[in-house]
């Protein structure tokens, strides 16, 4: 066993009482990721020397100066930029490329006195379900290491399921925290379109990009998500909004929450296991004095197709960057500028970058534009009212997070529309720029399944109180993989 | 129907500069063909007179003061730069001879 089973509190509590220092706790760490990740296959790079440095001056810091996550490790996902630490975001075209300059939110997590401890593995430029899309290496779900750990942000999931580090950061642009979370068993947040800085996030589809935080209980999540999030100059996207004290209303008391719980949710496709996982939660949630009525999310189910459009027409602008001119993967022996360009980028991009490069392409293309790109962007203007008009009335939206649990490594990778659909739950979410959670609620052949709670625009307040009172009226969030016996 | 042809595949991987084999084209069309076949969900959709999405939160211009500010150092900026000669990016020839 490994003291990251503990919450931010209790090793808070342990920093101060002297159990250990927090050079243990990077220590741990490392000593974990190299026991573990041989199986898990979660890191792509290791800040060793730094965070041990760092370490060890934080620990000469007065406690009075610290704050809740002072002194804890955190992973970062590949498409986060970082200073002097390889980002790749798991393609090879960024192979070898050492960030200039270090995202908002890795500001952010320094600034609250976190360790960065290392780069986590995703599927290529955040584009998947599975973390098979890697260039480098196959993250393993610490469940059941024949499974998928769900993806993009896999291992960001995986590496805090494994108990490797407490904390890790994602990025979800049709799912990519929330279905790794809810495949291994975690929490993780996608908070409100314009709640935390993409500076520094490696674009995929910038109108649906968002960074998020995944943890292993809801309170640690508030708490780290309270840290990155806020308006900033470098990211015009970003909201001035206030950022509340989402811990300090965390008191466990749910009565008269109004929840919603769309049909659509619960229909074709979603597995019987899930369904009634589903269905004991919002028993849970009655018991503790929420109300819980069926409603309708009629657009639902043009989400995927408008989702495809626009993420990929988004990603193929985005992605133009990559050229081998100013940094990554440069191809050789060409002989002329073009060339350069289309064999850098053919050699560097992966099968599904390649495939959503040429479908957004062809999307934007004329003669394409008014039948694709525009008739998405007003499909995706109905699915974002259908979540206006149920927010009328209620409080937070509830259904699963993914149709099924995690499935085998290898059963969907030949078929690229079977893999999407694994995003049919999470998809619309991003498309109305609103937040969601995955929390954990049960189990189905020993994989983790997952709740997800969605709530209004910058409403993660009431997101967070639903599942801090749910997680506290249950015990899945209390077990662990086998893998943490001995280890 | 929204199948892609072989040669529609190849423009468009021309148009994203992306070198393909003959192989990768016949692919993707059938892929692609399959996505855009599954796209065609959407015409479904009555959308008369409905907006397009170009923001999720009514954001208009963000506006800032106009002033000067320190930018990254060049030295640092070209780091990652593979070729580069006299402080410049170097890149194969733009003109045929």
């Amino acid at each position: 066993m490994t003291v990251f089973k503990l919450s931010s509190k209790e090793l808070q509590e342990g920093l101060h009482n002297g159990e250990f220092k927090i050079a243990d706790l990077t220590n741990e760490a490392f000593a974990r990721i190299e026991n573990l990740d041989n199986d898990v296959q979660a890191f792509l790079a290791l800040n060793k020397e730094k965070a041990t440095e760092q370490a060890a001056q934080m620990d000469q810091v007065p406690f009075e100066e610290r704050g809740p996550l002072f002194g804890l490790p955190i992973g970062v996902k590949d498409n986060i930029v970082t200073e002097g630490l390889e980002t790749t975001c798991a393609s090879k075209i960024l192979e070898g490329f050492i960030p200039i300059y270090d995202a908002t939110v890795v500001k952010k997590l320094r600034e609250a006195g976190m360790v960065t401890v290392g780069k986590l593995n995703m599927d290529e430029f955040a584009m998947g379900s599975s973390n098979e899309n890697s260039a480098y290496k196959t993250t393993k779900n610490p469940w059941n290491l024949n499974a998928v750990p769900g993806g993009s942000s896999g291992a960001s999931a995986a590496s805090v399921a494994a108990g490797e580090v407490p904390f890790s950061l994602g990025s979800d642009t049709g799912g990519s925290i929330r279905q790794p979370a809810s495949y291994c068993g975690v929490v993780g947040m996608k908070p409100t379109y314009g709640r935390v800085s993409r500076f520094g996030l490696v674009a995929f589809a910038s109108s649906l990009d968002q960074i998020g935080p995944i943890t292993r209980n809801v309170y640690d999540n508030a708490l780290l998500l309270e840290a990155i999030a806020g308006v900033d100059p470098n990211d015009s996207t970003s909201a001035d909004v206030p950022v509340p004290n989402y811990v300090a209303k965390l008191d466990g008391d749910i009565k008269g929450l109004r929840i919603a719980v769309p049909k659509e949710y619960l229909g074709e496709g979603v597995k019987e296991e899930v369904k009634n996982s589903v269905l004991q939660a919002l028993e849970v949630l009655k018991g503790l004095g929420a109300t819980v009525d069926e409603v309708s999310l009629p657009h639902s189910k043009y989400a995927l197709a408008a989702y495809y459009i626009l993420s990929s027409s988004e990603a193929s602008s985005n992605l133009s960057r990559f050229d081998g001119i100013r940094y990554g993967f440069r191809a050789e022996g060409v002989k002329n500028l073009m060339e350069l360009y289309k064999e850098t980028r053919a050699q560097g991009f992966g099968d599904e970058v390649k495939r959503r490069i040429m479908l957004g392409t062809y999307s934007l293309s004329a003669g394409t534009y008014d039948a694709y790109y525009k008739k998405a962007q007003q499909a995706r203007t109905l699915i974002k009212q259908d979540y206006d008009k149920v927010f009328e009335n209620y409080d937070v939206i509830i259904g699963p997070t993914a149709p099924t649990a995690a499935f085998e490594i290898g059963a969907n990778i030949d078929d690229p529309m079977t893999m999407y659909a694994n995003d049919i739950l999470t998809i619309p979410i991003n498309l109305a720029g609103v937040p969601a959670i995955s929390i954990p609620c049960g189990f189905d052949n020993g994989l983790p399944l997952g709740l997800q709670i969605i709530g209004k625009h910058f409403d993660e307040e009431t997101i967070y109180r639903t599942a801090h009172a749910y997680e506290q009226a249950t015990e899945f969030h209390k077990q662990t993989p086998q893998l943490w016996e001995g280890k | 129907m929204a199948k892609l042809s072989k040669e529609e595949v190849k423009h468009v991987a021309h148009l994203a500069r992306l070198a393909i084999t003959d192989e990768e084209a016949e692919k993707f069309a059938d892929q692609l063909g399959k996505i855009t076949d599954f796209a065609q969900t959407l015409n479904e959709l009555d959308t008369t007179n409905v907006e397009p999405t170009s923001h999720v939160l009514p954001i208009v211009n963000v506006m800032r003061e106009d002033v000067a500010q320190e930018g990254l150092n060049r030295d640092v900026m070209m780091l990652n730069v593979k070729e580069q000669v006299g402080g410049q990016v170097k890149v194969p020839p733009i003109l045929e001879d």
